[in-house]
């Protein structure tokens, strides 16, 4: 009987061999990897080559000058783009909710959907384009409207609300699309209830839309939790420069230039160490609340 | 809902349009200015009268660009890599989908496996590891090095392992009595069904390999091998003039406005998302409603 049922079950576990093995090699391996952390990583020596010296990375990064600052960005960066990205697409998706031509509806989601799939090389190329300070539009539309004109991508004080603000610019379609299916979700004799009751549009919107959406919201917000210390690399790390360091550079772009650019292999992997296992716990403590809030089982 | 149209609503009514309006035409704007100065002439560009329309129209920068040698070879490269990556992602995100889709009755090592997938969700090596792992398989420099260490998207893999359990077991079953076996199940029987999710899954999966572009970068160090989302990177962020290795192509670089060819790049990087969009955005948007709204 145990011999029927390994026959049976066979195919499954042939079906889920190839996915292994890649995870095994790609997945698994680095993490074996993660001892570099713990050794003077010579590249020329390899991993087995390499001396050891403890927690002498950490204590390295940890003494460096810039390393609070990064981490303060990075969790500045990200928080304002959470809360923003909370504000933005709910506004929104309230506002098209009220839409009632279905024709007009559409072509705004359409549109607001689109900067999702450019890349941050695209989009870059493009903002350094409109917000140069010369030649840029925005800067030559303040211009003639009597504004100074400002250094956008350079000025320490402006970058992270440039970053937050394109960001926003080009996820927000996702998460309004998302809040409207919810929006359409709510029982409609609810609004009729509130109707009888005597509520206008405010009261309405207060006390049976908002709460309707509740759940969706909160699982959104923890489900981005766990990415609180990335704080999108892909889009620092092509807008940004030396002169915005100060207020611009995050973990990742840090461990970037120290370990790929100055080859301080090392280093570079112990700060990568420290993320993840904060990002690790941080993730498990979000798909618990999830749980428990929204009643969202992940799988 | 049938309402009383009081003025107060009617004028609600209008801002709303125009609000919305004006925030659906500002995702399109910056492209438009893009293409402008893309189709502008030098002189007008450094003038500054370009703005939302071409200035003395002339397409000389895109003729250009269709003859440099590298923006033709990672064209190529992205065209192959986008073919080979959604075919792997394909036939490995349903391979995998399918046992960790069955109840543990049928399949006992199941749970198991989904840990082993999921963990890998949760916390992974890092960039210099992975990195060390592909140089020591010896992909450094070759298309897998961007096809394999991403060719399992476990997210796709959850969300098709939650749509196969949602269908009917009665199907599954009657096949088992007929006498198929798990493979014939699971092409004859669930992917036809999943198609819908399927298709979503894998548009998301082609944007994401034709816009990829760091792992382009770091695992090639021969510039011939770049995507063209790697190579595109170097000529707008970077601007590396170390790539270009002809002086006729320095001749023409000082002919041509250098923002009118970064427009004309960044125009053709962002072209091939712009055609499809249209089609397929049907899709794209019943996908994220179909992994988040719960009943």
């Amino acid at each position: 009987m145990r011999i029927k049922r390994m026959w049976l079950e066979l195919p499954l576990h042939l079906m889920l061999i190839p996915g292994l093995v890649l995870i095994l090699i790609f997945s698994y391996g680095p993490m074996v990897g993660l001892v570099i952390a713990f050794q003077k990583f010579n590249y020329a020596s390899g991993l087995f080559g390499s001396s050891w010296n403890g927690l002498d990375n950490f204590k390295y990064v940890y003494s460096l000058p810039d390393t609070m600052n990064v981490i303060r960005n990075t969790i500045v960066i990200s928080v304002m783009k959470i809360i923003a990205g909370l504000i933005f697409p709910i506004v929104t998706a309230l506002l098209l909710n009220e839409l009632r031509k279905q024709l007009f509806k559409r072509t705004i989601q359409t549109l607001i959907y689109l900067p999702n799939f450019l890349s941050w090389v695209i989009l870059s190329g493009i903002l350094i384009e409109i917000l140069s300070p010369a030649t840029g539009i925005l800067n030559s539309l303040m211009a003639s409207v009597g504004l100074e004109k400002v250094f956008f991508l350079g000025d320490p004080g402006w970058f992270p609300y440039v970053l937050v603000g394109s960001d926003v610019w080009k996820e927000f379609g996702f998460s309004t699309i998302v809040y409207l299916a919810a929006l359409a979700s709510i029982n409609p004799t609810l609004y009729e209830a509130a109707v009888i009751d005597g509520a206008g549009r405010w009261k309405q919107t207060w006390h049976v839309t908002l709460p309707g959406m509740l759940p969706i919201i909160v699982l959104l917000t923890t489900l981005s939790l766990g990415q609180v210390l990335n704080a999108g690399f892909d889009q620092v790390f092509n807008l940004y420069s030396p002169v915005v360091y100060s207020t611009g550079d995050i973990l990742d772009t840090y461990v970037y230039r120290i370990g790929l650019v100055n080859g301080q292999f090392g280093v570079a992997t112990a700060v990568g160490l420290f993320k993840s296992v904060i990002s690790f716990f941080l993730i498990c403590l979000s798909y618990i609340l999830a749980y428990r809030l929204a009643n969202y089982r992940i799988f | 809902m049938v309402q009383q149209k009081t003025w107060g609503r009617k004028a609600f009514d209008v801002f709303n349009h125009t609000l919305l309006a004006v925030l659906a035409i500002s995702c399109l704007l910056p492209l438009i200015n893009i293409l402008a100065i893309s189709l502008s002439s030098t002189n007008a560009i450094e003038t500054g009268k370009v703005s939302f329309w071409p200035v003395e129209f002339t397409t000389f920068a895109y003729e250009h660009i269709a003859r440099t040698k590298p923006f033709q070879t990672s064209l190529l490269i992205t065209l192959e890599r986008v073919a080979l990556g959604v075919a792997l992602n394909f036939i490995l995100t349903v391979m995998i989908a399918y046992p960790l889709s069955r109840e543990v009755s049928s399949f006992k090592m199941r749970t198991v496996y989904v840990w082993v997938f999921v963990f890998t969700m949760l916390f992974s090596g890092g960039l210099i590891p992975t990195y060390l792992v592909v140089k020591e398989a010896g992909f450094l420099d070759t298309i897998w090095a961007l096809l394999l260490p991403t060719a399992v998207p476990i997210f796709n893999v959850v969300l098709l392992l939650n749509f196969f359990r949602n269908l009917p077991k009665e199907l599954t079953e009657a096949a088992f009595i007929d006498g198929a076996g798990h493979w014939s199940i699971l092409w004859n029987i669930m992917v036809p069904l999943s198609l819908p999710a399927l298709a979503t899954v894998t548009l998301f999966s082609i944007v994401g390999h034709w816009n990829e572009w760091f792992y382009g970068l770091i695992y090639m160090n021969d510039p011939a091998k770049y995507p063209l989302s790697s190579y595109l990177q170097t000529i707008i962020i970077r601007f590396d003039l170390s790539s270009i290795t002809d002086t006729t192509q320095l001749e023409l670089l000082s002919k041509l406005n250098n923002r009118a060819l970064r427009s004309a790049q960044i125009f053709l990087g962002a072209l091939p998302v712009l055609l499809v969009y249209p089609f397929l955005q049907k899709y794209f948007m019943s996908g994220i409603v179909l992994g988040s709204v719960k009943e």
